[in-house]
């Protein structure tokens, strides 16, 4: 077999692949950097195992998936993806306080209007 | 040999408890689920690789990572991790429309509330209470507000091509 038309994952095992190779469809040879960080953190029986324990049209998003969160851990090799959870949930928390305040804002408004009405109809 | 039980990696790895384990401090014998999730997603190998290029006072926190990373993998074996991403972006900016809707009711109800202000022997030919109004400052504070909306969501995208959460 031509070593042209091996994927990235072969590319990087150094073997052969083969016509039904697993990761073929996910790892194309074009980008070798997307299976080093998955091979790195995860080890390729590992992924191997993954994909193939999933039906074949989920396989591409559990690819992307796995390779997002290998590219994390490489990056951060503390807290990987994890990190970014964290920040998220924080975004969440402050957003939500702000939105507290902002309700009870208008509510405060919402009064001070009406007794401006109230005020007005007075006069 | 003293009489200290092997962590939790060892017993599963059915090996000796070395003095030196690397996995010792973080895989106590009395929690065999931390480490069996872990073994099971990344492998014990790769694991103790990740530690050992790690500083000492690192790699607690990389272990409650990768046991929190594990989890979600087996939680959801498709997405992992990065479904509850995708699930916690949607919620910020659900959120943060949110926000804005309310920020921009406020905004109203101060114009609103204006016309209604009693202002006694006003001279028509005087316009400089037009500049005593706090309008400006509030239309500043709602401009920055939905313009860090735009730019979250700038960022979300560069990281992620797509929602993986429909």
């Amino acid at each position: 077999m031509s070593t042209s038309s091996r994927c990235a994952a072969c590319r990087h095992l150094r073997r052969r692949c083969p016509s039904d190779c697993i990761f073929a469809p996910y790892f194309p040879a074009n980008d070798p950097h997307r299976f080093a960080c998955v091979h790195k953190i995860y080890g390729s029986s590992k992924v191997g195992n993954m994909l193939q324990d999933l039906p074949v049209e989920l396989r591409a998003e559990a690819a992307d998936a796995i390779c997002i969160e290998a590219e994390c851990r490489v990056q951060d090799p503390v807290y990987g993806c994890v990190r970014m959870i964290s920040l998220l949930q924080q975004q969440i928390h402050n957003a939500e306080s702000q939105l507290v305040k902002a309700r009870a804002e208008i509510a405060v408004l919402g009064s001070h209007a009406q007794e401006l009405r109230h005020h007005v109809q007075d006069i | 040999m003293g009489g200290n039980s092997p962590c939790a990696s060892c017993k599963l790895l059915r090996r000796r408890c070395a003095k030196d384990c690397i996995f010792a401090p973080y895989f106590p014998p009395d929690d065999p689920h931390k480490f069996a999730i872990v073994h099971k997603v990344f492998g014990a190998s790769n694991v103790s690789k990740m530690l050992q290029e790690l500083p000492v006072h690192q790699r607690a926190d990389a272990v409650s990572s990768l046991v929190y990373e594990a989890n979600a993998r087996v939680r959801d074996p498709v997405y992992g991790c990065v479904g509850a991403i995708s699930f916690l972006q949607n919620q910020v900016s659900q959120l943060q429309m949110q926000l804005a809707v309310a920020e921009a009711e406020i905004l109203c109800i101060q114009m609103q509330q204006e016309p209604m202000m009693p202002t006694p022997q006003i001279d028509p030919d005087d316009k400089s209470f037009l500049l005593q109004n706090n309008l400006p400052h509030q239309y500043l504070n709602f401009t920055s507000s939905s313009n860090n909306v735009i730019h979250d969501s700038l960022k979300r995208e560069s990281i992620f091509g797509h929602d993986m959460v429909s």
